[in-house]
């Protein structure tokens, strides 16, 4: 870490412009200095601009400094994608958390970053309308954070994932330059640099404003928990929807462990003595609703359903969905810690990978708890642990890179959602060849150049041989 | 450190890769249905063609793998065997590569979105003749930098395209075209997630897709009159506007077509590109130095207008 007074022209730089809104206070640097990972690093200095314009000024005055930048929504990343490396300034967008237009013409909303995803389809729920993306963080993550990591959330299986969602972005490149990539037009003129940018982890600007989709609120929506006594046929019940043609607005499963630690959390009424349990979400016009839901209790009841509970009214749906929204949480009643992955794998490999999960976590002496996306294969094992117990880090480490290994060889990705960050910035190379790496470090240094915008974080470093970043991450980095 | 079982790779895949190989300049030939987006290609170009053929559907995981140079006719016809397609809605002789170079999208978009978000994993050839894999096979993937969406609309000035993996969708049960005279603007609020809305000033066509059930109930907001298929589209020439701008197209004498709630309208003339940013164009500029330092890329087409 670089000594306090070797900031002091740059801080006084940056409160010239923003006054007490650029900050080095000891307990902000240390908050500010972690996520939703086990990770934790240290800015030098934290901004909270309230406009696109301080944030241009905020990227000019870092690369006169030669200082980077690490921009942060809410912290609620878990691949470390916000953690602070090599001293950076910080540029929170907490504060730029307005929704500046409501176009249902267009069907779009132009956000600031720092809005929260629930408080904006909140907004837009009286005029029939959302923004689709809804991870389970969705209460606290921003807009700006969905789209630096291309987020995801259980609706996406049949609406997608950010990408799909946005529509414009306002971004500050790396230079300082304040433009526009996409816009609202059926095909934009040129390269798709706003798909490029959505999922690129801070790495190549800062995205001020957002222009997102509004997509139809459904006219029905139902949502349905069905137990097994085996995960096995939970897992298959799952294939065979999908494999019916039938694509759920959600379709998600709990492990008997899940279970039981949300039941006794939220009291939603899950079956405490099932090996797993769907829960299941359709939505759309009547006919297709009542048409999917006769689909999933034939396939169900071809799979050794135990119950299938059809929620009564919009209070009873809001409790399943309470109960899997708040799981994470719930684990802390196993243990104070937890370290949560994310995979994709085929759907067709889930049951082989999850029986795998739970043999890697047992020889790792560690609790597995499975609460995942079943219906786009995308996989949350969650590692308990307690941190206070002596070199239980390192077993949780090896966990978890056996747990991606054999995602990986089921023909699965690194990461469906949570993004690569400097988490699984090592495991590229599983999924990448040195060449792929190296074309995507062109891509991204076409934006920055001097490797200025949260350095160290997606691709491996030495990605290439003129290795850009020229640093590690730094000891203590990894907690 | 790979475990790399998802690099298995078709020999026509590495032919194809020798025939771009690393010198003089070279375009990618498709179908030729789009063949002058973006200006014709420099005529002493070598003509190069992606592999053909449907290598591996798998219905439960609904992702396609193909060659670029596969027909969408063909790659149709494979999915269909499962009830599942990839609605790409363009003339089906054109490659699947050739539309995801091309980059546009058919007439059911406004339900199904763009053809951009159909390519999971896209394997090109860059300007040294070397394979480079973006995207994964699965449905939901963030591992990495998003190349896929920079391939796609690029008119291969990037790269060449030579092997997709495609998400593939449930053919509907129904399918209903209906037409007759409203305001669209009005019937696009008044219907739920309909598949196409067309608009030429006068006359307007719905597309309803879904169960009979809903399709049924969802035509009878709207009192139309059904008809066998979309109208014809007027071919040679497209403008890409915001949504809301289609309110102020007239109903001159002029021939045109226009994707309510989309912005695409299908027109006599081309339009002229809408001017990019100078910073946006300088970027874009910058991306085609880095990916082809010599520009031998299918030259002569052109994405950065000046």
């Amino acid at each position: 870490m670089v000594p306090r007074s070797a900031h002091k022209p740059l801080l006084d730089e940056l409160q010239t412009l923003l006054g007490d809104r650029a900050r080095d206070e000891d307990f902000e640097l240390g908050l500010y200095g972690k996520d939703g990972s086990v990770l934790e690093g240290r800015p030098a200095i934290l901004c909270l601009p309230v406009n696109s314009e301080e944030v241009q000024r905020i990227v000019e005055i870092c690369r006169k400094y030669e200082r980077p930048f690490t921009a942060r929504g809410s912290g609620t990343g878990l691949a470390g994608g916000a953690i602070p490396v090599g001293d950076p300034v910080v540029i929170a967008t907490a504060k730029m958390n307005r929704i500046i237009e409501v176009d249902l013409d267009n069907r779009i909303a132009w956000v600031e970053p720092g809005v929260l995803n629930l408080d904006l389809s909140t907004h837009l729920k009286p005029l029939g309308f959302h923004f689709a993306p809804d991870p389970s963080s969705q209460q606290v993550c921003s807009i700006g954070g969905n789209v630096a990591n291309n987020s995801g959330g259980p609706h996406c299986l049949a609406y997608g994932v950010t990408s799909a969602h946005v529509a414009a972005i306002e971004v500050v490149l790396p230079d300082g330059t304040l433009t526009v990539l996409g816009d609202l037009s059926a095909e934009p003129s040129g390269y798709d640099l706003r798909g490029l940018f959505i999922g690129s982890e801070g790495t190549m600007g800062v995205a001020t404003k957002i222009a997102v989709r509004l997509t139809q609120n459904p006219p029905e929506v139902r949502t349905l928990l069905l137990d097994f006594s085996d995960v096995r046929d939970g897992a298959a019940a799952v294939s065979a929807i999908i494999a019916q043609g039938l694509i759920p607005a959600a379709l998600e499963m709990m492990d008997h462990r899940a279970i039981e630690v949300v039941e006794a959390f939220v009291n939603a009424g899950y079956p405490t003595e099932a090996d797993a349990v769907l829960l299941v979400e359709l939505d759309g016009l009547p006919g297709g609703v009542e048409n999917g839901v006769d689909i999933i209790r034939r396939v169900a009841e071809a799979h050794h359903v135990g119950t299938v509970r059809l929620a009564a009214d919009e209070a009873e749906r809001a409790l399943l969905w309470k109960g899997r929204k708040n799981a994470f949480g719930a684990v802390a009643r196993i243990k104070p810690d937890y370290y949560l992955h994310d995979t994709v794998v085929p759907r067709g490999k889930l049951v082989e990978v999850l029986e795998k999960v739970y043999r890697i976590a047992d020889a790792h002496n560690l609790i597995a708890i499975n609460v995942f996306h079943a219906g786009d294969g995308n996989l949350h094992p969650i590692l308990a642990y307690d941190s206070r117990e002596p070199g239980v880090l390192e077993r949780v480490h090896a966990a978890g890179r056996a747990i991606i290994t054999a995602s990986i060889e089921a023909g699965g990705v690194l990461s469906g959602e949570h993004g690569i960050g400097l988490e699984k910035r090592d495991y590229m190379g599983m999924l990448f060849s040195e060449h792929d790496m190296a074309t995507q470090d062109v891509v991204r240094e076409a934006f920055d150049p001097e490797g200025l915008a949260n350095p160290l974080k997606v691709l491996p470093s030495g990605s290439r041989c003129s290795d850009s970043f020229g640093q590690h991450v730094p000891e203590g980095a990894w907690v | 450190m790979g475990v790399n079982t998802q690099h298995f790779i078709e020999e026509p895949i590495l032919q194809f890769a020798s025939d771009v190989g690393s010198v003089g300049p070279v375009t990618v030939v498709g179908g030729r249905t789009q063949w002058d987006v973006g200006g014709l290609p420099l005529r002493s170009s070598r003509e190069v063609r992606a592999p053909s053929g449907v290598w591996s559907h798998e219905p439960e995981e609904m992702t396609v793998r193909c060659g670029a140079g596969t027909s969408i006719r063909e790659l149709n016809e494979k999915c269909a065997q499962f009830g599942q397609m990839v609605p790409f809605d363009l003339n089906p002789e054109a490659t699947v590569g050739g539309a995801l170079a091309v980059g546009r999208s058919g007439f059911r978009r406004l339900r199904y979105g763009p053809i951009r978000d159909f390519a999971l994993r896209i394997r090109h050839i860059d300007h040294s003749g070397l394979l480079v894999t973006s995207g994964g096979p699965t449905v939901k993937n963030v591992s990495g930098y998003d190349l896929c969406r920079l391939l796609v609309g690029s008119l291969g000035k990037l790269g060449c395209i030579a092997e997709v993996i495609l998400r593939c969708l449930p053919i509907p049960e129904t399918t209903l075209w209906l037409t007759g005279t409203g305001d669209p603007f009005k019937i696009y609020n008044q219907l739920y997630r309909p598949s196409s809305i067309l608009w030429n000033g006068d006359q307007v066509w719905v597309c309803l897709e879904g169960v009979k059930s809903d399709v049924e109930s969802q035509a009878a907001l709207l009192g139309f009159e059904e008809v066998s298929s979309p109208p014809s589209f007027p071919t040679r020439g497209r403008m890409s506007l915001e949504p809301k701008a289609l309110r102020g197209l007239v109903n001159d004498s002029n021939d045109w077509l226009a994707e309510i709630g989309v912005g695409v309208v299908h027109c006599a003339e081309t339009q002229t590109p809408v001017p990019l940013s100078d910073a946006n164009k300088l970027l874009m500029r910058d991306l085609e130095r880095r990916l082809d330092p010599t520009g031998r890329l299918n030259p002569g087409r052109e994405l950065v207008t000046t």
